[in-house]
């Protein structure tokens, strides 16, 4: 501490802004940790992700490989094969761990890509009056509108089977939500002093947008990811069930898919159906944990549940 | 719910404001909505065409697809196709259904196949919808009432798990589980379609058949959906409850139960028939997965037909139906919103 007290202390705007946001952040760790609903959901992701991580270690990738497969189709779940097995005798197991690294990855990326888009349309739309604002909203409202699996297949159909499009599809599908959601936030915030003497001393469009909107709806935007990530993972799982997911990738969906294909449900073979949509029932249910507990601390008045 | 409120097209809402001053303002709200849909239905449509212009290798061959052309028409739909994007949309707009709006797989005109698939989808959905209402806003209700107490802490914890599943897997879980039948239990719904081949659909004995399909579908889609409904409904009547309004039902020495029923309840219906209005549309589109699942031959099970196919035609066709469909309930939510609530009628 001593060398603190030499050396003469410059408070810069920049760590003095640093400081109130470190403190504030520690603030919301410590409400964050109050919460069981949310720690009870960061604790299941936490878990998936450390699967999904760990994965080539538990399970090798021959064990994917219908050709290598050594066990008889459609064992219920035993000592050696603890989730039973598929329709070519791997084991369910394997393929649900290796299914999360998929439908966990394309989850966030969707999400990434979403929030992106959703934040930059409705910051402008926000910031921006006249023509450039209101033809940003409407676009926003017009896609609003558009329903969300239709335009999903279709896109998908058009342009073709791989992770990537999937990602695209979910991404370009979702933002509208968010993009509404962060004008609000944008024109409250718009409409604040600080604003006005950004304006004042001169301050761009992209001076203001970035360094004094950008921070103060980022709060919300975090809280709307982790809702929009669950989303993202029960359109993946849709997509991949209609067929629409990439061919040669394991992830819940597709496991759903072939389960279905394959007549498990008439054959009675639960353990097949039931491991995969535990998983995306439980990873929702734990981002929407997430997403309740984070707003529940940044709006107050809104109730935990 | 400002943001169900607020749907439509503000600009052309406030260009018509001021042309039309002086005209009954309800009239006014009427024909700004009806502005506003039909402003978001030519979006769709433009939309539509460049969506299909994104398609890649030979779009003709791909509408074309195991049809017998003749040379002629081929030759006479590439010129089209190579014309200036420009004049192909300007062409495309005089019609939009026309080009190509011949189904590969059934040929038939697309919006023929469509025709005759729709009722299989209106039924289930219907159904399911009016399950969902009654058993959500009722659910709802109670939650709100006993908030914090165990009643509603189970409920509102069960909706949450309910609306976090993929609504297919929970329809294929009811199908292993109450149609194949495991752990001895006894299947006893049928695995799918919507009546017993053979039994005429047109006697009170058919009805019960297909009543008797549906069972599992419409219980799939209604419980996904009441789980929503529900949430909803409590998020609206606790807000409700805390306005002062009900604190001076109360001074004034109404019974409690009385001002929640009379007062609290039917306001809070308000954003609530707004969403499900608003999910109408949706439903719609929703139940593609659950009507594959339980091969009934609707509109869902169409689309996954056209998208495996895939018939371009057909797709772009349901497309434009699914988005006409959500624009009219957001429509119909709007108006309605207007005729309970005179607020956003000024």
């Amino acid at each position: 501490m001593s060398s603190d007290l030499d050396a003469p202390r410059t408070l810069t705007p920049r760590a003095i802004a640093r400081t109130r946001r470190r403190e504030s952040l520690a603030g919301f760790s410590r409400s964050f940790r109050k919460s069981r609903g949310g720690m009870l959901g960061l604790v299941i992701i936490l878990i998936f992700i450390t699967l999904a991580l760990l994965a080539p270690f538990l399970f090798s990738r021959s064990e994917l490989d219908v050709t290598q497969a050594t066990a008889a189709p459609y064992l219920s779940p035993s000592l050696s094969y603890p989730l039973g097995t598929d329709d070519s005798g791997r084991s369910v197991l394997a393929l649900v761990v290796w299914g999360a690294r998929v439908s966990l990855l394309v989850g966030l990326c969707a999400t990434v890509l979403s929030m992106f888009i959703g934040t930059s349309v409705g910051i402008m739309s926000g910031h921006f009056r006249g023509f450039t604002g209101g033809s940003l909203d409407r676009v926003t409202e017009w896609f609003l509108v558009i329903p969300y699996l239709p335009l999903a297949i279709v896109l998908a159909t058009v342009l073709g089977k791989s992770m990537l499009v999937i990602i695209v599809v979910i991404g370009v599908t979702s933002w509208p939500g968010t993009a509404r959601l962060i004008r609000a936030q944008t024109l409250s915030v718009g409409a604040r002093p600080y604003l006005e003497r950004a304006r004042a001393l001169g301050g761009s469009n992209w001076h203001q947008m970035r360094k004094h909107l950008l921070p103060n709806v980022m709060p919300l935007v975090l809280a709307n990811t982790t809702l929009a990530v669950s989303i993202s993972i029960l359109s993946e799982t849709t997509l991949s069930f209609l067929g629409l997911g990439d061919p040669t990738a394991v992830s819940w969906g597709s496991i759903l898919e072939t389960a279905f294909d394959n007549g498990a449900i008439s054959l009675g073979a639960w353990w097949y159906l039931a491991a995969p949509g535990i998983c995306v029932v439980l990873v929702v249910v734990a981002f929407n944990l997430m997403g309740r507990a984070i707003e529940g601390i940044l709006d107050p008045k809104e109730e935990i549940i | 719910m400002s943001l169900f409120q607020e749907a439509g097209v503000p600009g052309a809402a406030s260009m018509l404001t001021r042309t039309s001053r002086g005209v009954n303002p309800t009239a006014r709200y009427v024909v700004n909505r009806v502005v506003a849909a039909v402003g978001t239905f030519f979006f769709v449509i433009v939309f539509n065409f460049f969506l299909f212009r994104m398609l890649p290798g030979d779009p003709i061959a791909l509408y074309t697809k195991g049809r017998d052309v003749d040379p002629e028409e081929m030759r006479r739909l590439r010129a089209a196709y190579t014309q200036p994007i420009w004049e192909q949309f300007v062409t495309y707009l005089k019609n939009p259904f026309a080009p190509g709006a011949q189904s590969v797989r059934y040929n038939l005109p697309a919006w023929e196949v469509i025709g005759t698939r729709v009722w299989p989808t209106l039924l289930l959905v219907g159904s399911a919808t009016i399950i969902a209402t009654i058993v959500g806003v009722w659910l709802g209700i109670r939650s709100a009432w006993a908030r914090g107490k165990r009643f509603d802490k189970v409920s509102t914890n069960t909706t949450l798990v309910l609306y976090s599943m993929p609504e297919f897997w929970f329809g294929m879980i009811l199908l292993i589980v109450f149609s194949a039948g495991i752990f001895g239990l006894p299947g006893i719904f049928p695995s799918g379609g919507l009546s017993t081949p053979g039994v005429d659909t047109g006697t009170p004995l058919g009805w019960l058949n297909v009543a008797w399909h549906l069972v599992l579908p419409v219980t799939t889609l209604a419980v996904i959906y009441l789980a929503e409904y529900s949430l909803i409904m409590r998020a609206s009547l606790i807000d409700e409850m805390g306005q002062d309004y009900l604190q001076t039902a109360r001074a004034k020495g109404l019974r409690d139960k009385g001002v929640r029923k009379r007062h609290a309840v039917p306001n809070a219906m308000l954003p609530t028939m707004t969403l499900i209005f608003l999910n109408l549309g949706f439903v719609v589109g929703g139940a593609i997965t659950i009507e594959y699942v339980f091969s009934i031959n609707g509109l869902g099970s169409l689309t996954v037909d056209a998208l495996r196919g895939p018939d371009i035609p057909l797709l772009q066709a349901l497309f434009i139906l699914f988005s006409g469909a959500v624009i009219l309930a957001n429509l119909v939510a709007d108006l309605l919103y207007g005729v309970l609530d005179p607020r956003v009628r000024t």
